[in-house]
């Protein structure tokens, strides 16, 4: 569903993503890991198509990105840690604007089906500057949901929510998993992640540094495979740093 | 053969349609939204409209002229009103999208680009068309000029379409940045300087009562601004907003 192969992307003279090779399987929920200013949000905002690739190939679902992007966004559904809302508008607005703007069938009804899937049905006609945090980020869900993308990006969807809130966005994120989306997270929560994800990847110093499946290790065990991939990445850039 | 040459053709032209459709759909989803939000908040026009409004009356203590002279400036003094008070809304309209991440959110959508151009071109125009529709009365009053010409009117119009065709494109560069509310004015004012000595002579030159043959070129030079930027930006757009 998503090739990457030797993906870069520069800013000027920085390079962030310096190569990156990445696969998901159609229904693979993929938790990419990393500490801060790894890359993960450049690598998936390049996969969204809102940031246009240096060098290196990205298929996402067969077309080719950036000159394919208006197909590949058809297919995407995205979640950042900023919910894409405007406050000035209802639930129901906000869904009925971005329904319009992807050409959603029936959006009356699709409208009214997300806001009962992220439990908001009730609180539709209330304005999204009045909603706390986390019913933002399930509304959020809720847009990005709303054209049945194949695949979903989630850009650390749990940043700034309490427990109860976050414990209802995993509810609702298993269930985007149920129904056999592709989901892409990225996370600094490893317990989370070990709950949620069917594999997890490891993106250090711009490129995949590891990548483990589910069946491979046990929930209790991510945490030290996270530890050492770091310390690998490290001691490899301090051997070519002293060569 | 020829049979299924008709069909390719019947195909094509329906597919051309729905592209239309969607654009369109697309460009009004737009502009609802920025008039829905505006309509609750009143944040971006109240802010213009006051600000036009202090500055023409700054302008009536400030130039304490005769009849005669209060004439021949009352055009500069509109369209100084008018730029200010418009780059005042175009900044806010665009800082909107960004502060809550909603450009991405725009920009997501499988749609072209562009069709977010025109919207927000088209909401700016709506907004400037209100401030001018109330500012223009109390100018009237308060210079002692009648100011209902329909000549005049066109050169408004033609003259904001400029204005805002621009407008919109370059703010929608200037909020990348975190100089925004800085550099907008910088980029703008040069760009626009055509367009607007053009309005202010032909405004002029309408309230003073001369022969169409000295205002037409004026009324050429807005017109042919307003088509090729309109269509500069129509093409440069996508590769503004993206990283």
């Amino acid at each position: 569903m998503i090739q990457v192969r030797k993906l870069i992307k520069r800013f000027g003279l920085k390079t962030v993503l310096r190569g990156v090779d990445f696969q998901v399987e159609a229904g693979e929920f993929v938790a990419l890991l990393g500490p801060n200013g790894a890359g993960k949000t450049t690598f998936l905002r390049v996969l969204a198509s809102l940031s246009r690739p240096s060098m290196g190939e990205v298929r996402i679902a067969g077309y080719q990105l950036p000159a394919q992007a208006a197909a590949v966004r058809r297919r995407l559904g995205v979640v950042s840690h900023q919910p894409l809302l405007y406050g000035d508008l209802t639930a129901e607005e906000n869904l009925h604007f971005y329904g319009l703007m992807y050409g959603v069938a029936d959006l009356d009804r699709r409208v009214a089906q997300v806001l009962e899937m992220v439990g908001l049905y009730a609180r539709r006609r209330d304005l999204v500057r009045t909603f706390s945090r986390g019913m933002q980020q399930r509304l959020a869900i809720g847009r990005a949901v709303l054209h049945d993308p194949e695949v979903m990006l989630f850009d650390e969807p749990h940043t700034g929510l309490d427990q109860d809130a976050s414990a209802m966005l995993d509810n609702v994120l298993r269930e985007v998993a149920v129904r056999g989306r592709t989901v892409v997270m990225t996370s600094h929560d490893l317990a989370r992640a070990a709950d949620l994800a069917s594999r997890f990847d490891v993106l250090s110093r711009g490129v995949i540094a590891a990548s483990v499946h589910r069946s491979e290790i046990e929930p209790n065990q991510l945490l030290g495979f996270y530890r050492q991939t770091l310390l690998e990445v490290e001691t490899r850039r301090k051997e070519r740093v002293s060569v | 053969m020829e049979e299924s040459a008709m069909d390719v053709s019947r195909q094509a032209t329906f597919e051309t349609r729905s592209a239309w459709r969607a654009y369109l759909r697309s460009i009004w989803a737009v502009v609802w939204k920025d008039l829905a939000a505006e309509l609750r908040s009143r944040e971006l026009l109240s802010a213009m409209l006051v600000f036009a409004l202090l500055v023409i009356l700054i302008f009536n203590f400030a130039l304490e002229l005769d009849a005669e002279t209060r004439a021949t400036v009352t055009s500069g003094v509109l369209w100084v009103t008018f730029a200010f008070a418009g780059t005042l809304g175009l900044n806010r309209s665009m800082a909107m999208e960004k502060d809550r991440g909603c450009l991405d959110g725009l920009l997501l959508a499988p749609v072209d680009r562009s069709a977010i151009y025109f919207g927000k071109a088209i909401g700016n125009l709506v907004f400037m068309f209100v401030v001018e529709i109330i500012v223009l009365p109390v100018y009237s009053i308060l210079y002692n000029v009648n100011l209902f010409n329909p000549g005049l009117i066109l050169v408004i119009v033609l003259g904001s379409l400029g204005y805002v065709a621009v407008g919109t494109l370059l703010s929608s560069m200037a909020v990348q940045t975190r100089t925004r509310d800085v550099l907008l004015p910088i980029l703008l004012f040069p760009v626009v300087i055509p367009v607007f000595i053009a309005a202010v002579k032909a405004s002029g030159f309408f309230l003073a009562g001369r022969e169409m043959v000295d205002i037409w070129p004026y009324l050429n030079l807005m017109i042919v601004y307003d088509v090729i930027f309109t269509a500069v930006a129509f093409m440069t757009f996508d590769y503004v907003v993206e990283e």
